[in-house]
């Protein structure tokens, strides 16, 4: 049972990573902030996501599971409203440009 | 695997910081600043020093960023027409910073093994106190005389940026950065975050007695979630010369001083607390402290009145 859950954590983990580095690839590659800011934005939601999944298993009792699902709950609030602030503030200097 | 993860951290700090000190917009050496921060505060955690972390996290990356943020902001407009330093004065700072670099190194280095210690002293005496957190007990207990001035120093700076305010505007409103920026979704956050964000300040607090947190972490998140609110325009900002708003300055480092002074009366010295009675008194002071350390920075990053106070 208990490997079982390694394994589901190791998965989990592994899958996080994964889209951590393709987010950050993507941050790296893409040519405008609204494109890097799409890559960046499922690096937050699904790679910390993932992670988070992939500890619960490991969490020491609810109040643990319940924390750790918080912090992935306040990164998703905090990264959809900066992204959503910065795509404002890129359209509004867009429009600044380009009337 | 965790030789590596260290090694990895460290270098990067050093980049980064060669990287904050070399690039020339302000705006972008404050956000390495701020990243910075929050990595050398991952390395407290490996050195399980979590106090000293969270402290790193909330004061100098936080809200520290936050004011360099804003002065930042407040440059920009001059920041074109000022010359970059010369290679002497460039020189003449990279030689000091390396002599400091190279003192630290030294000390660390040189420590005699064991290293001269109170810890183990320190540890010992700490259950008299009532704490479990040695980190509070240091505070609160041992040194106490330095957290009290440390918080009336705090005041005395919100004193100094408000001098910057015009004569005529003295108790007026502070402008709160160039701006605020209304924005539907900020508001949603402003509105969402900040019951959970005082809850958790209060939590900090509540918790420093026993295990890592206290005062100042926990009133840099009320700071966070006061600022949250009035950059989002949910509540503007209170004129400075709100009575109200003073007393709440002041009594954290009041309460303080006046459980400091009757331990005259109580405990035969300035700060010793009665057998017995310490840890509820940290603890009230704590709270107190946390009030007051919250409205003090976020004051400090609303900076001077620039508007004059509605009649």
């Amino acid at each position: 049972m208990t490997r079982a859950l390694d394994l589901l954590t190791i998965v989990g983990v592994s899958a996080g990573c994964f889209f951590f580095v393709a987010g950050t690839v993507g941050l790296l590659r893409f040519p405008d902030a609204l494109t890097r800011m799409h890559a960046l934005t499922k690096a937050d939601n699904l790679g910390l996501g993932l992670i988070v999944l992939g500890l619960l298993p490991q969490a020491a009792g609810l109040g643990h599971a319940l924390k750790l699902v918080s912090i992935w709950l306040l990164a998703q609030v905090s990264a959809a409203v900066a992204s959503q602030l910065i795509a404002g503030a890129v359209l509004r200097q867009r429009s600044a440009i380009w009337p | 695997m965790a030789l590596g993860f260290d090694i990895g951290l460290a270098f990067l700090v050093v980049v980064l910081a060669a990287w904050t000190i070399q690039v020339h917009d302000t705006f972008s050496a404050v956000l390495a600043f701020v990243v910075f921060g929050l990595l050398v505060a991952l390395i407290w955690v490996r050195l399980a020093s979590v106090d000293v972390a969270l402290t790193e996290a909330a004061i100098g990356s936080g809200v520290t960023g936050a004011l360099l943020l804003s002065a930042a902001a407040l440059l920009r407009p001059t920041q074109s027409a000022v010359a970059p330093p010369g290679a002497a004065w460039c020189t003449a700072a990279g030689v000091v910073c390396a002599i400091i670099t190279a003192g630290l190194g030294a000390i660390a280095l040189l420590l005699p093994d064991p290293a001269p210690t109170l810890a183990p002293l320190a540890a010992a005496s700490l259950p008299q106190s009532g704490l479990g957190n040695p980190v509070t007990g240091v505070l609160f207990v041992y040194r106490a005389l330095d957290t009290l001035l440390e918080k009336v120093v705090l005041v005395l700076a919100l004193v100094g940026v408000w001098s910057l305010a015009v004569d005529r505007l003295w108790g007026g409103i502070p402008a709160l950065w160039p701006a605020t920026c209304p924005d539907s979704t900020l508001t949603f956050l402003a509105q969402l975050l900040p019951p959970v964000g005082l809850m958790l300040g209060i939590y900090l607090c509540w918790t420093g007695a026993d295990h890592p947190g206290g005062a100042f972490q926990g009133g840099a998140l009320l700071t966070a979630m006061w600022l949250l609110v009035m950059l989002a325009g949910v509540r503007a900002a209170p004129a400075t010369g709100l009575l109200s708003l003073r007393l709440l300055l002041i009594a954290g480092p009041t309460l303080f001083l006046v459980i400091g002074l009757s331990g005259f009366a109580l405990a035969g010295a300035f700060l010793a607390y009665p057998p017995g009675y310490s840890k509820p008194l940290i603890i009230v002071a704590e709270a107190a402290l946390t009030l007051s350390i919250g409205v003090t920075l976020g004051l400090l990053a609303a900076g001077p009145a620039q508007r004059a106070k509605e009649p």
